[in-house]
């Protein structure tokens, strides 16, 4: 494959996934706004709102520190197209990926959180720099049983760290999920996946009336609707992410598969809009606390089961 | 001595829709001290009442709040009426009642959706707000506005109810115990709550009497004072009711303490309307005699309190105004101080705080020459020299 090519595929991969991220952006809004018995925005609303974001001033506080207050919104969003790029090659190609990629997307993944960090500490605002200290804690809540989870999936299904190889062992051998270890695992994933979204009740890297959107307070303009962007994408690839690790991906040889493949994808999208509107923010503390002492015992526990149901070949555990 | 950073809420900030301003010191998120400053609001509405005459005043005491817009009238209405020493018909009593019960519902369910945006629980703000409109919407079928209400006179209320009206009151508060009852369902069962009000910004019950805390905020300590019940006023000391009370002095007592104060509210409406008397709503006061009088009414946060002195003319020479909000704030020095910053967001709201009821202006005193400094020309002259500055600049 050419340089070219490969640029093209990017690009387009990361232009669909933001497209894509939007249009759950617009359905999470309304849907949010017919369950709290208001009218909801257009359907454009998403779009218009980085359409105008980027054509505003970028302001820059005195005491930021430049380079790494412009550079973290762009670094975040470049990182979540590629990511983009190998989810989409490993769900409609998954020949076509290569070995690691599992590791390479988890990794890119962490990169808008840690960038949100440097951005926030960056500003040189002190409401930013709770709100970077929060997403601290929180990274380091949600990742490691988040990478436990992702790891019974992996014992599950041969051991591979390919994203590919992960998804057509699934549709061969029966989805992770249908395992006891399986279905845990992909409980403490969802869960993950909400605070990676930075939702509520996981929202403390911003909450809105305490420290006025934390992390974000100081960014406008165009730097503004990259984290916007970043976020939308966001939406779209961790519950691709979560299909393809846990639930069997997409079999692009059967004509079934497609409606099934939408059915879980929109499922995965509407527990995110449910779980925000259902719940109040916790507190970070109460956060961390939750991410330790509870989803990683079981993330652990899961783990441990499926170790043993590999080796004893108990496909049910 | 470790650092500490200044994490400002205010002068504008989305907790809170006025202009306030508390400095938290924090140490990491642990809040060690608390600076509260208002004042950003002074409008001037005791001067001003002093060149209205006595039946003017109440149109501009109910702008002192948009909230609270029939206790302040009542509660100088009262002052006025103690002057004058006026026997108000009884029919007045009991309609001043029921606009001042559905006051305290339409207040607490604002409270209570507000708490929930603050919590970052949206859908609980936008359901508590829809059950909140009928309340909003009897108001004005009765008084003929949702906010001020222009009901009190002196000597009685300004306009009567038809027992349609009456009737459709207590049908609507009937209607929303449906509501009440599943919001304090949901309130006292969902777990993440608790996790979030209980054993949060405790006020203790000798903190709440020294700093002279009223309203919900002293009963959500569990110090049962109402004024309603203490001296009684309107049509209260002939209904039957509560004062609700709860023990903990957390953020979680306090939105019990309001959320039961609803549903009291309801049945002091359906009493009202089931005994109220018929004849006149007026006792026609032609004037007033020079003298001074006080009043106070328990508002949806507590005791708001009036001095009204006359020296015989048509309008008050002197009306004083004291919000409840006034007592509340200080005791954020006692229930913040420790707390983690969401939970002092949460703190600073449940005493519900007014800031525009609250305002006084500030006088600035050199402490040494008794001079008085940063007066008005002062001001004038600092804001200059800042937009000089902010000119050259740019």
């Amino acid at each position: 494959m050419n340089i070219g090519l490969l640029l093209l595929v990017f690009l387009a991969a990361a232009l669909g996934t933001q497209a894509l991220g939007l249009a759950l952006r617009w359905v999470d809004r309304k849907v949010t706004a017919r369950v709290q018995y208001r009218v909801g925005p257009p359907f454009f609303q998403p779009v218009f709102d980085v359409l105008k974001l980027m054509g505003k001033e970028n302001l820059m506080p005195a005491t930021a520190v430049g380079t790494g207050f412009l550079l973290a919104p762009v670094v975040a969003l470049a990182s979540t197209g590629v990511a983009a790029a190998i989810l989409w090659a490993a769900v409609f190609q998954p020949t076509a990926t290569f070995l690691g990629d599992l590791i390479v997307v988890v990794y890119l993944l962490t990169i808008p959180a840690t960038m949100t960090i440097l951005g926030g500490a960056a500003s040189g605002n002190p409401h930013a720099a709770v709100g970077a200290s929060r997403e601290m804690k929180l990274l380091l809540g949600y990742e490691l049983p988040l990478v436990l989870a992702i790891l019974v999936a992996v014992a599950h299904n041969g051991w591979t760290l390919k994203l590919g190889d992960l998804a057509t062992f699934q549709q061969m051998h029966g989805s992770t999920v249908l395992s006891f270890s399986g279905l845990l695992a992909f409980l403490v994933a969802i869960l993950c996946m909400h605070a990676k979204l930075g939702q509520v009740p996981f929202d403390v890297a911003e909450a809105e009336c305490e420290i006025m959107s934390g992390v974000y307070v100081e960014y406008s303009g165009p730097s503004l609707a990259c984290w916007h962007l970043t976020r939308a994408m966001l939406l779209a690839l961790l519950p691709l992410l979560l299909i393809v690790v846990f639930w069997g991906g997409l079999d692009t040889s059967v004509w079934w598969d497609w409606p099934a493949f939408l059915a879980k994808y929109v499922l995965l999208v509407a527990l995110v809009t449910v779980l925000r509107n259902t719940n109040p923010r916790l507190r970070i503390d109460q956060t961390v606390k939750f991410f330790w002492f509870v989803l990683t015992p079981v993330a652990i526990v899961a783990a441990a089961l499926a170790a043993i149901g590999v080796s004893e070949n108990l496909s049910w555990l | 001595m470790s650092r500490r950073t200044v994490v400002n809420i205010g002068p504008f900030h989305p907790l809170q829709e006025e202009a306030e301003f508390f400095q938290l010191y924090v140490d990491g998120e642990t809040v060690v001290d608390v600076d509260v400053r208002i004042s950003f609001n002074h409008r001037g509405i005791e001067k001003l009442d002093e060149s209205k005459t006595f039946d003017q005043v109440p149109f501009v005491v109910e702008r002192v709040c948009g909230i609270c817009s029939a206790s302040h009238p009542l509660a100088y209405i009262q002052a006025v009426e103690e002057i004058a020493h006026v026997e108000v018909p009884e029919r007045a009593l009991y309609l001043r009642t029921i606009v001042n019960e559905l006051e305290r519902i339409h207040s607490h369910l604002l409270w209570v959706g507000l708490a929930g945006h603050f919590l970052g629980y949206n859908t609980v703000f936008m359901w508590v707000w829809k059950y909140r409109e009928p309340v909003m919407d009897i108001l004005e079928i009765a008084t003929g506005s949702r906010v001020n209400y222009a009901n009190c006179k002196v000597g009685g209320v300004r306009r009567d109810m038809t027992r349609e009206q009456l009737d459709r009151i207590a049908q609507v508060s009937d209607e929303l115990l449906g509501p009440l009852d599943m919001l304090t369902r949901a309130v006292l069962d969902d777990p993440i709550l608790h996790a979030r009000l209980k054993k949060v910004g405790v006020l203790t019950p000798q903190a709440a009497k020294a700093y002279g805390a009223t309203g919900p905020t002293a009963r959500g300590s569990g110090v049962p004072i109402d004024v309603r019940r203490d001296d009684p006023y309107a049509a209260y000391d002939r209904l039957a009711w509560e004062v609700i009370t709860a023990p903990d002095g957390d953020v979680f007592s306090k939105t019990v303490v309001r959320l039961r104060e609803c549903f009291e509210a309801v049945r002091i409406i359906k009493q009202c309307v089931r005994d109220i008397p018929g004849g006149a709503i007026d006792a026609h006061v032609a004037a007033i005699p020079p003298g001074e009088g006080v009043g106070h009414v328990e508002a949806p946060r507590g005791e708001t309190f009036h001095y009204v002195r006359s020296d015989g003319s048509n309008r008050p020479v002197r009306h004083k105004v004291r919000a409840p909000s006034f007592n509340n704030i200080p005791t954020f020095k006692a229930s913040c101080i420790g707390q983690q910053i969401p939970d002092v967001a949460i703190t600073l709201a449940s005493v519900d705080p007014c800031y525009s009821c609250t305002e006084r202006m500030c006088r600035v005193v050199d402490a040494e020459s008794l001079r008085p400094r940063y007066t008005w020309s002062d001001l004038v002259r600092l804001s200059q020299q800042k937009t000089a500055e902010l000119r050259k600049k740019w």
